[in-house]
């Protein structure tokens, strides 16, 4: 029977595949009948490949023969190859629309994220400033937290807190948008897209507006995808130059 | 062709790590400054170019789209291979972090808000 480990080796990547088309279809279901949709399905799938690799080692899942072409799936290539599609959803005419204030949102979202996340990281004991750079990173996207963590050359342990915290903040965004909407003025497409430009994490952004008022999504998200772009430029290249002037 | 709008996304994709790896030798700087932000750019711009120019039909767009809607896929893969072992030693970081600094984001929102209604000009609001 040993043909059934080799054959699943050999096929790496389509095991991976399948694999998180599984998490994919689980979590959607328990987005959907335990959570009553209050945490999107991304957002669970992405939690739940956390706790699965709780049960591999250093790379996670990947550890196991069984999931090794999880690593490949999973690995920077394909990250930033896929991020770097989603731009194609966005127009440069779109956002001259916004007015400078929906670009500023942008700047002071990462910045604010960016230096008091590393702040709360450097109080709570990450003196580096790597670990710090991509804690505060993290406070971003789960996408911004790697990516910089990489480009700095970051530990994996640090790396895989940086996402942790994006992950949060999904959750957190998700949850909070519908249940502060009113409190906040977020009625309306000029206050989406600031909001979309200050939070930024594009499925907590789109979750948390599809719950408040759907057609705001649209405006929200436009904003959110120039910020993981724009926090993967800055992050480890300007916000990491001012950090360097403190630590 | 869906590899036409594939190929298009990959030399944006690699046009953006060069720049992203030169930025990285100019500042002596051990690892790439931004070259996906600098891709996603390339793409925004380029798209828009050749969709305006007819270039690219829908069909090859498709190949474009398939991958962005690969994101969260990678996304979990990617978070199912990290070392969380390591991480969970600093799990109160993360929590912390995360809720702070999100709610801290919350708040500007109202202030920015007011911001953009002072500078708008009459007559343009939606």
């Amino acid at each position: 029977m040993d043909f059934i480990p080799k054959l699943f080796a050999k096929n790496e990547l389509i095991v991976a595949f399948l694999v998180v088309g599984l998490i994919m279809f689980i979590s959607v279901l328990v987005s959907k009948h335990l959570l009553r949709n209050r945490i999107p399905g991304a957002a669970v799938a992405i939690t739940m490949g956390l706790i699965l690799a709780y049960f591999g080692g250093k790379k996670g899942i990947a550890d196991m023969p069984l999931f090794a072409g999880m690593a490949f799936l999973g690995g920077s290539m394909m990250r930033d190859f896929s991020i770097v599609s989603t731009a194609m959803g966005a127009s440069l005419s779109e956002i001259k629309k916004t007015g400078w204030v929906g670009i500023l949102s942008l700047f002071i979202g990462i910045a604010v994220a960016f230096f008091v996340g590393g702040s709360i990281g450097y109080f709570m004991g990450y003196k580096d400033i790597k670990s710090v750079a991509t804690i505060g990173a993290g406070a971003c996207t789960f996408i911004v937290g790697p990516v910089t963590g990489a480009a700095l050359g970051a530990s994996s342990d640090i790396i895989a807190i940086s996402i942790a915290i994006g992950v949060i903040k999904t959750v957190v965004v998700t949850i909070l948008t519908p249940l502060i909407a009113k409190c906040i003025g977020l009625d309306n497409p000029q206050t989406a897209m600031i909001y979309g430009g200050l939070i930024g994490t594009t499925s907590g952004v789109a979750a948390g507006l599809a719950a408040t008022d759907p057609k705001l999504v649209p405006y929200g998200a436009l904003t959110a995808t120039f910020y993981t772009g724009l926090a993967c430029m800055l992050c480890p290249s300007l916000c990491y130059f001012i950090l360097s002037l403190f630590i | 062709m869906k590899i036409y709008g594939v190929a298009v996304l990959s030399a944006c994709f690699i046009a953006g790590q060069l720049i992203g790896e030169a930025l990285g030798i100019l500042f002596h700087f051990d690892g790439n400054i931004g070259g996906v932000g600098f891709g996603m750019l390339l793409l925004i711009v380029l798209g828009d170019w050749i969709k305006k120019k007819k270039w690219l039909d829908a069909e090859a767009e498709t190949g474009i789209h398939f991958w962005s809607g690969m994101y969260i896929p990678v996304v979990i893969a990617m978070s199912a291979t990290q070392n969380v072992k390591a991480a969970l030693s600093g799990g109160w970081v993360a929590l912390v972090v995360g809720v702070f600094a999100t709610l801290l984001c919350f708040l500007l929102i109202p202030l920015l808000s007011k911001l953009q209604k002072k500078t708008e000009p009459s007559g343009s609001s939606l």
